[in-house]
């Protein structure tokens, strides 16, 4: 195999899993170490440069992170119940201790103005997480954005359909108010319903973040005889938090699966429903619903039905009664492909007084004119760019839910960054597809013979669950917050459950002397000295084997005996033992950084807190 | 050395061996030796080795005396019995923990200061009488706990690290074990485990005195250019004798050889050694041959490794001696006060 060329930066990038599977490639490790150390202002401003949403993702996130988190696969047949690092509960944290002089440090690491960028104006659709995002990395470079949104406030989906007891609005508030006081024009209340007059209005780029606000509706027998009882999730949401919906049927039916149906039905709850039913067509594992989100509807009596498919609606003098489901199963085709199929078994009926449909959302741009040169697909999407998330009209861009189809608020700052991005190019009459280089650093961590600068010993413990209100709080009233956050204490034993990925182990084949000392003393047989091979061969015939592909092998060599070593990076524990029991320092412990550039930030911008407060 | 506890958390795939433990459960605390030790190797393959034979932890008695080499035994195997000796009298405290308890395994862990100066003497009298123990050396040419002064195993014409040479010739242990009779002769490198760990389950199976000398090379102070015991040196003179594989009683021999190029070794417990690519003059059954062989490699200025000797049939002490074919400790005072007609019986025949 080709020795690893460590150079690259990708490499090791991918070794930080959480880092690598975050959208927006958040610097986890590094924020976890800063909540540990008690410094909670850096560790907010560092999440708040990569995901702007610090407060409401510590809530709220799909936490693609966690299950990427090297903690769950190296517990595994260690502990009972092998878990990752709570990673997006400790950004919470971050966000709770925060101090108030966070905005004024905020002020103080925004990148420099540039030069006639206040001539420019972009106007963004939208004023949801993926707007926002726009307006935070266009703003401080001088550009005047203005956010056209249809409700009197900013946030999107995240204020009008995430319930209140899961994200209270003063966090909402807080964290768009960051971003609209950097110079932002806001004007709420104000619905695009032309694209071809917005355009008209001579910006010099428009960016859509619309979201998909159109729910999917479910077009059964009785479906029209019983509207007034049966509503359509997101809108419902809406309608719970604008208070137009205050009381529920004591007997609900929530159909989907995803966590639209979970904020539905864990909302009915709140709101007099005593008995409700989630009912999804396919099975429990297969739910489109993050299993914390299932669970937690489980925790608060919400029951979940799986294989049925509605059938019709059932209603006696115009007031619905219930529903018919039919049972079904999965079954493969020839290809492969998975169906839907009837299982035959008799039909159930589910006695209800109201029905909340969550089957899924829908993007719709009745505003946008077709003849504006935007072409769309099939589907109705946009046909976009996907790395600069440009239209067909070179200044017009999409980012969020109104770009793919619904995603959720991490991949909407994601393109919020890259949009913000294309079009500074675009402005500043650059090729649109450049992306400014990550900015990355591979520094030795040793302070001393045996001392690192990062915690090393590795924590036995499992993972800390988050304290709940009681329960007869919460289900009385839908303004309290379930998730009371952790403690500091706990906090500070959750943040030592890390593994510190990003302390890579780099190896330097001159100075080996193969004394067996790193294969000796790794706990997890990561390390093996042997003759050289192509991958495959290599993955059988080390100290323990490589099975997981996903994860790369780190070769270096061929030292001295000819043989060459390998490193298996899954199972790394990052504890630095190798670089410890390493007599010639052909081991070391080296902190990567790799942070990814935004609109306005070339190779020299760093937003590292050291480096500012170097210079000042 | 290091000042953190090895994590518990161990690979997903870490197997358990026929008497339920895994690998892991063979080790012992964390090391305080340098960096780099090559004793730390031996330790590593002292734990495989046991757990490659499903050896339960508390049937072994590990014993040793003073110096590096002799700390060892905290590193490895907590779980067994231990015995710290005075500086070079491992060898007798193992005789009389082995004639008292015959039916534990005893690894003597010593080093070259241990056993080639002060407790040569001790050295020369266990092996001698044919002691059923595995006797390691984990020799590395140097007093490494006293800042590394030549030890009597030292070459002549050796360089230290702060450039002395070295006049004294070396004692050869492996070249007294053959003389003195031991029934079972190897020396291997600490960085060679694909050699070691064979070597030393051939070791712990076989019935007698094994002798194996372990060049184990002191990273603080024999690792340098003009030493003879550093990792450079003895790879650039490693004569391996031949490859050994270690068949234990329970397991088929299963690798198809053409006859003649392989030679089967079998010991009383019905293990099996397998020698590949031994030199057609060699017989590791001929005591006089080793030796010849040993001094030949020598004034060719090589190391021999590998197995030189084994006699699969020697009779041990307990042999000897006669004794009863159990531990002492199940004796009751059935068998060791036999009654008044049986003094008479013996006080008889000795009129």
């Amino acid at each position: 195999m080709q020795p690893t060329d460590i150079r690259n930066p990708q490499y090791f990038h991918k070794v930080v899993d959480c880092q690598w599977a975050c959208p927006a490639h958040t610097r986890v490790p590094e924020y976890i170490r800063l909540i540990a150390a008690g410094r909670f202002d850096d560790a907010y401003l560092l999440n708040w440069d990569s995901n702007v949403f610090p407060g409401i993702l510590g809530r709220t996130c799909d936490r693609p992170c966690e299950p990427a988190c090297r903690r769950g696969r190296v517990e595994e047949n260690n502990g009972a119940k092998p878990e990752p690092v709570a990673i997006c509960r400790l950004k919470r944290v971050a966000a709770d201790n925060r101090s108030d002089s966070v905005e004024a440090q905020m002020r103080k690491r925004l990148p420099e103005r540039v030069p006639g960028a206040d001539q420019l104006r972009v106007a963004c659709v939208g004023a949801g997480p993926s707007a926002l995002t726009v307006a935070r990395d266009l703003a401080p470079l001088g550009y005047n954005v203005t956010l056209f949104e249809a409700d009197a406030k900013g946030g999107g989906f995240m204020r009008t359909q995430v319930p209140r007891f899961r994200l209270p609005e003063a966090v909402i508030d807080e964290e768009v108010g960051y971003i609209l006081n950097l110079g932002v024009e806001f004007v709420g209340g104000h619905p695009v319903d032309s694209l071809r007059a917005l355009l008209a209005q001579n910006f010099d780029a428009v960016f859509i973040g619309c979201g998909a606000p159109r729910g999917r509706d479910l077009h059964i027998e009785g479906r029209d005889a019983a509207a007034d009882k049966i509503h359509v999730g997101i809108e419902w949401l809406a309608a719970v938090y604008f208070e137009h919906v205050k009381k529920v049927g004591k007997r609900m039916i929530v159909l989907g699966g995803g966590n639209t149906a979970m904020d539905c039905c864990r909302s009915a709850r709140r709101l007099g429903g005593d008995d409700v039913k989630v009912i999804v067509r396919s099975g429990y594992d297969e739910m489109k619903a993050s299993p914390w989100e299932k669970e937690d509807a489980e925790r608060e009596g919400v029951e979940i039905l799986n294989w049925l498919n509605p059938k019709s609606f059932v209603h006696e003098d115009g007031k619905l009664t219930g529903m018919w489901f039919t049972p079904m199963c999965a079954e493969h085709d020839a290809n492969g492909k998975r169906k839907l199929l009837p299982t035959g078994e008799p039909e159930r009926f589910f006695e209800c007084d109201e029905v909340l449909v969550a089957i899924g959302q829908e993007n719709a741009f009745p505003w946008i004119e077709r003849d504006l040169g935007i072409e769309f697909d099939d589907r109705g999407m946009p046909k976009l760019d996907k790395l600069t998330m440009q239209s067909t009209l070179p200044k017009v861009f999409f980012g969020g839910d109104a770009a793919f189809g619904p995603k959720n608020i991490i991949w909407a700052v994601e393109h919020g960054h890259q949009a913000a991005v294309s079009i500074h190019n675009l402005l500043q009459r650059e090729d649109v597809r450049k992306r400014p280089p990550p900015l990355t650093n591979l520094v030795s961590q040793k302070m001393g013979i045996h001392e690192w600068s990062y915690d090393n010993d590795i924590s036995p413990d499992e993972r800390f669950v988050v304290p709940w209100a009681a329960q007869e709080k919460t289900l009385k009233n839908i303004h309290q917050e379930v998730e009371l956050g952790f403690d500091l204490q706990t906090a500070w034993k959750e943040a030592q459950r890390c593994l510190n990925c990003d302390v890579q182990t780099v190896f330097t084949k001159d100075v080996c002397i193969e004394c067996d000392a790193c294969v000796d003393v790794c706990p997890m047989d990561c390390i093996t000295f042997t003759a050289d091979g192509d991958e495959a061969d290599l993955r059988t015939r080390l100290t323990a084997p490589a099975l997981n592909l996903a994860q790369d092998l780190y070769v270096g060599g061929p030292v001295k005996t000819g043989r060459v070593m390998v490193k298996d990076e899954d199972t790394c524990l990052h504890c630095g033992l190798c670089a410890e029991r390493c007599p010639t320092g052909a081991w070391d412990m080296q902190r990567f950084l790799f942070a990814e550039s935004y609109a306005g930030r070339g190779e020299d911008y760093s937003a590292l807190p050291c480096k500012k407060q170097a210079a000042a | 050395m290091t000042y953190l506890p090895k994590p518990r958390i161990h690979h997903p795939s870490l197997q358990r061996n026929r008497v339920g433990f895994t690998r892991r459960d063979y080790e012992g605390a964390m090391s305080t030796l340098c960096a780099g030790c090559g004793h730390d190797s031996i330790s590593a393959a002292i734990i495989q080795a046991c757990w490659e034979l499903d050896i339960q932890p508390h049937r072994v008695a590990k014993i040793s005396g003073i110096g590096c080499s002799s700390k060892t035994p905290t590193y490895f195997l907590s779980a067994s019995h231990g015995f710290n000796a005075v500086h070079g009298r491992m060898p007798s405290v193992l005789t009389g923990a082995n004639l008292a308890n015959r039916e534990l395994m005893y690894l003597g862990i010593s080093g070259d200061g241990d056993s080639a100066s002060i407790g040569i003497g001790q050295f020369v009298h266990a092996v001698r009488r044919g002691v059923n123990m595995v006797y390691i050396v984990e020799n590395n040419g140097v007093y490494g706990l006293t800042k590394g002064q030549f030890s009597a195993t030292a070459d002549q014409g050796s360089k230290s690290k702060k450039g002395a040479i070295n006049t004294d010739a070396p004692v050869d242990m492996v070249g007294m074990a053959l003389q003195l009779g031991a029934s079972f002769v190897a020396r291997s490198f600490s960085g060679d485990k694909a050699q070691l760990v064979p070597t030393l389950k051939a070791a712990m199976t076989h019935v007698g005195t094994s002798f194996v000398d372990v060049i184990s090379p002191c990273v603080a102070f024999n690792n340098h250019p003009g030493s003879t015991k550093s990792y450079d040196y003895v790879r650039e003179h490693n004569h391996a004798l031949c490859q050994m594989d270690f068949i234990a009683p329970q397991d088929a021999i299963s690798v198809d050889y053409p006859a003649g190029e392989v030679r089967e070794v079998r010991q009383h417990d019905g293990s099996v050694l397998l020698l590949h690519k031994l030199p057609a003059s060699h017989d590791t059954g001929d005591r006089v041959a080793a030796m010849n062989y040993l001094h030949a490699c020598q004034a060719r200025g090589e190391i021999v490794t590998g197995l030189l000797y084994v006699d699969p049939d020697a009779p041990d002490l307990h042999a000897h001696l006669d004794t009863v074919p159990v531990a002492f400790n199940t004796l009751h005072e059935r068998e060791l006060c036999p009654g008044s007609a049986i003094l008479a019986q013996i006080n008889a025949g000795l009129r």
